[in-house]
């Protein structure tokens, strides 16, 4: 009967730190296909925290020093699980109308509203949404970082996404894309010099994808140039350059200085001549295997240890398949530290074993040079070149978006985390982890109604909450009024710092430091749930539409402006999440405001579109219009954010000493930070 | 399965010509199986006492080492509790040309000189650093209390 339906955990509520109470019935009003009213009993203890509670509630807990009612125990209620569509009730959005009329001219209304005047739609959508997809373009694999790549191979690689935004746009946007890229385009793999160029948005980066052959071939080109040069056939010249960590210039250096030495120290010994060659020895006697046949295949390299052809085989079958090496396999001969070079592999492994000899070779080519780095997503094969290095990371976050479509960092290599810098990241994270008992029950998937308080219980992204036993319609978030969000949000991003009065008591103040911690923490997990729970409909909704198409006749193209906002929900909550992190951390000063408007906006623009994908999937077909506005509304915010972000980030360069610690910073119009993010 | 001819021809050679203070003796069931014996190198903290070892061919040898381990128990820096020894030619220096005979010769050579500064035994080798003196005292102890029939 249920089968529609996620159950959530609740157990998480049982273990509870704080001893603030209302512990009440759960009532969903989720829209999910199976509908029937069920009964479930409430957790052990009952206790939920109220740890939303708002200042002016007249309902306070223990958590909140100034307050003495909130622990009172209420009437346990069955637990109810309600669909908005059996109930009957009317899409969300029908019973706000003065909310859909914002939503139908998105950017008028808000660059009024906010203070921050949204550059001209051109300008921000174009630049920001195509750099992005310019940047993942495939290279074109023969000139590796050569030319410049036509107009034709650039669309090859778009995503459904991709085409749903061009379709969105202006046409007469393809000329400056095309010479774009042609600034662009030269960028390879020794390109570190030049991370952010003029005219990038500020919160972008330099970088480019590469496929496995696309770093053989140029791995391939770097080997020949310096085989030339030192005249040491193509097989020493990667054994020295891998010895020298492809630092070509200090290699070719050091060779002049002392030839002799560098050839030993690489492994490479005497100089080598001759390709490599089985032979045939009267009375030879493998070391290994003891064989003494007539007219046995013998193999040595050039440092004379020789080993019958069988017996080499298998050593270097065992290096390559069972210990993972390619790059440093040493010759058999005990205590000889002659590197097998890739001719003799060729001669001595079959073919498979070759093509692990190659990707392993790879492997650590890539490990070895500082500007690449291998998509971390799993079973994902490309490689990613950026120049930004370990110490500009404090001022620059560079997130890349790997072919694949993977977007990650490529500082830290975890999943994209813009607009928080790589340490603040690893602060958070770290905190959330020591904080996880704590954090978990906030964590949890119930609230109560603030009106009736019938318990809700959430399963779809969207944080516009009705109740279905008072049809209460409230913020899932900071459980205010719905309609004050549609005005003016006041305070739902923001946490408001308590009087000083209230901090004097010690524990106050470590749970007033708990409740500011939590504050910040509720919504960056809010976000993550509501990412996955957005996902979750998107896929359920995809069905329909899948069903829809053949009954309807709309054809594909039509109905992937879904998709297209799915992703831009799935990459504003991203980015929505992280904003919360970074305030986390921020000074609370005038630029504080202006950033926490900005993810209002943000936040706003998001809740918005994700509430959309609550509707029926029969309805959705009508407001396709719309829902692109809201998607490119989303993305548009969510430029801005970083932009702004990522600019105030930067003048950190100067001061890097003292990032994040001083006024010296706030001085240069840097972000100023509650917390050494240095260390 | 056969024996490769490898082994038959150590084996051999292992029973012909002793390598003098140690003996390894295959079992008769298995004949990759070895019971081991290393005398305690002279002049050492291990003099006078006579270790046992057990010493295994895995299926990949010579590619892969001989597996060995002490099964009397000794106070030394690279060799563990469990009587498992820390030594690059049984890791990353193996090369399939060593032989049994190299190995244990290796071994023994090890008991001669300790290297606290690459440790197994941490409590061990952090004394052996502190206090030499003491720790060269313990070994002697130990070596006469279990490695003395
Ligand atoms: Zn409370
Ligand atoms: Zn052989
Ligand atoms: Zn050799
Ligand atoms: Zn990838
Ligand atoms: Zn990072
Ligand atoms: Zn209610
Ligand atoms: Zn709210």
């Amino acid at each position: 009967m249920f089968s529609g339906y996620t159950q959530l955990s609740i157990r998480i509520l049982t273990s509870l730190p704080l001893p603030c109470s209302p512990s009440v019935p759960l009532v969903a009003t989720v829209n999910l296909p199976t509908p029937p009213p069920y009964t479930r009993q409430p957790t052990e203890t009952g206790l939920t925290p109220c740890l939303y509670c708002q200042p002016s509630r007249q309902n306070r807990c223990l958590a909140h020093p100034a307050t003495t009612t909130c622990n009172q125990q209420r009437e346990r209620l069955p637990v109810l699980v309600i669909l908005r569509r059996d109930l009957g009730l009317p899409p969300v959005s029908t019973t706000l109308p003065r909310r859909s009329s914002r939503k139908r001219k998105p950017s008028s209304d808000h660059s009024a509203s906010t203070g921050v005047n949204p550059p001209p739609r051109k300008k921000v959508d174009v630049s920001g949404a195509q750099r992005l997809k310019k940047a993942a373009l495939p290279a074109t694999p023969t000139t590796l970082g050569s030319t410049a790549m036509d107009s034709d191979d650039e669309f090859s690689g778009h995503s459904s996404m991709e085409g749903f935004e061009e379709d969105a746009f202006d046409s007469d946007m393809s000329d400056e894309l095309v010479s774009d890229m042609e600034v662009d385009a030269d960028a390879g793999f020794d390109s570190q010099d030049k991370i952010i160029k003029p005219g990038r948005k500020a919160y972008e980066v330099d970088y480019r994808v590469y496929s496995p052959a696309e770093i053989r071939a140029y791995q391939n080109d770097q080997i020949n140039d310096v085989s030339r040069i030192l005249e040491q056939p193509p097989e020493a010249t990667a054994i020295l350059l891998r010895h020298a960590r492809w630092s070509k210039e200090r290699l070719i250096e050091s060779y002049m200085d002392n030839q002799e030495q560098v050839l030993e120290e690489s492994g490479l010994g005497e100089d080598s001549a001759g390709p490599p060659r089985f032979q045939q020895i009267k009375g030879f006697v493998c070391e290994i295997c003891c064989e003494d046949e007539e007219g046995m295949d013998t193999f040595a390299m050039k440092c004379g240890h020789r080993f019958c052809a069988n017996c080499y085989k298998q050593y270097l079958a065992q290096k390559v398949k069972d210990e993972g090496e390619a790059a440093h396999i040493k010759c058999p001969g005990d205590g000889c530290n002659r590197i097998v070079d890739s001719k003799s592999v060729d001669l001595l492994v079959s073919t498979d074993l070759k093509d692990r000899y190659q990707t392993l070779l790879i492997r650590t080519y890539v490990d070895d040079k500082e500007n690449l780095k291998w998509c971390p997503a799993p079973n994902c094969e490309y490689a990613i070149d950026c120049g930004v290095k370990p110490r500009e990371l404090a001022t620059v976050v560079p997130t890349v978006r790997c072919k694949c479509s993977h977007d990650w960092c490529f500082g830290c290599t975890l999943n994209d985390h813009q607009p928080a810098p790589c340490r603040l990241v690893r602060k958070w994270l770290k905190k959330c982890e020591d904080d996880s008992e704590t954090a978990n029950w906030i964590s949890a998937h119930t609230k109560e109604c603030p009106k009736c308080q019938s318990t809700i219980e959430k399963n779809g992204g969207c944080n516009h909450m009705t109740c279905r036993k008072c049809r209460h319609e409230f913020c899932w978030m900071c459980m205010g009024h719905w309609q004050e969000h549609g005005n003016s949000w006041y305070n739902c991003n923001r946490y408001e710092e308590k009087s000083g009065s209230e901090a004097r008591d010690a524990q106050a103040k470590s749970r007033q430091s708990l409740e500011r911690y939590l504050h910040y923490y509720n919504r960056y997990a809010n976000h993550e749930q509501s990412a996955r729970l957005d996902k979750d409909i998107y896929l359920k909704t995809e069905k329909k539409m899948t069903q829809l198409q053949s009954s309807s006749g709309m054809s594909w193209i039509e109905v992937q402006f879904l998709e297209g906002a799915s992703q831009a929900l799935q990459q504003c909550r991203q980015t929505l999440k992280w904003t919360y992190a970074f305030a986390y951390y921020l000074a609370r000063n005038n630029q504080t405001e202006i950033f926490e408007d900005n993810q209002k906006d943000l936040e706003m623009a998001v809740e918005n579109l994700s509430e959309m994908f609550e509707k029926p999937a029969d309805q959705l077909k009508d407001l396709k219009g719309d829902m692109m506005d809201k998607t490119s509304y989303c993305n548009k915010r969510r430029i801005i954010l970083l932009e702004v972000t990522a600019e105030r980030l930067k003048q950190g360069e100067s001061h890097r000493s003292d990032f994040g610690t001083s006024e010296a910073n706030s001085r240069a119009g840097a972000w100023e930070f509650n917390t050494d993010l240095s260390a | 399965m056969s024996l490769p001819k490898r082994i038959i021809k150590e084996t051999e050679r292992l029973m012909a010509e002793p390598v003098p203070g140690i003996s390894a003796v295959p079992h008769d069931d298995n004949l990759r199986y070895f019971n081991v014996t290393i005398d305690g190198p002279s002049q050492s903290p291990y003099e006078g006492g006579t270790f046992k070892l057990e010493l295994f061919l895995p299926e990949d040898y010579p590619m892969t080492p001989p597996k060995v381990r002490f099964l009397t128990k000794i106070y030394h820096p690279n060799i563990d509790r469990l009587g498992r020894i820390c030594l690059d030619v049984l890791k990353a220096n193996w090369s399939p040309a060593l032989q049994i005979r190299t190995i244990l010769l290796s071994i023994q050579a090890l008991l001669g000189a300790p290297n606290p500064d690459d440790p197994l035994a941490n409590d061990v080798a952090q004394r052996w650093k502190e206090d030499q003196n003491a720790a060269i005292d313990t070994a002697k102890e130990w070596t006469a209390k279990y490695a003395t029939a």
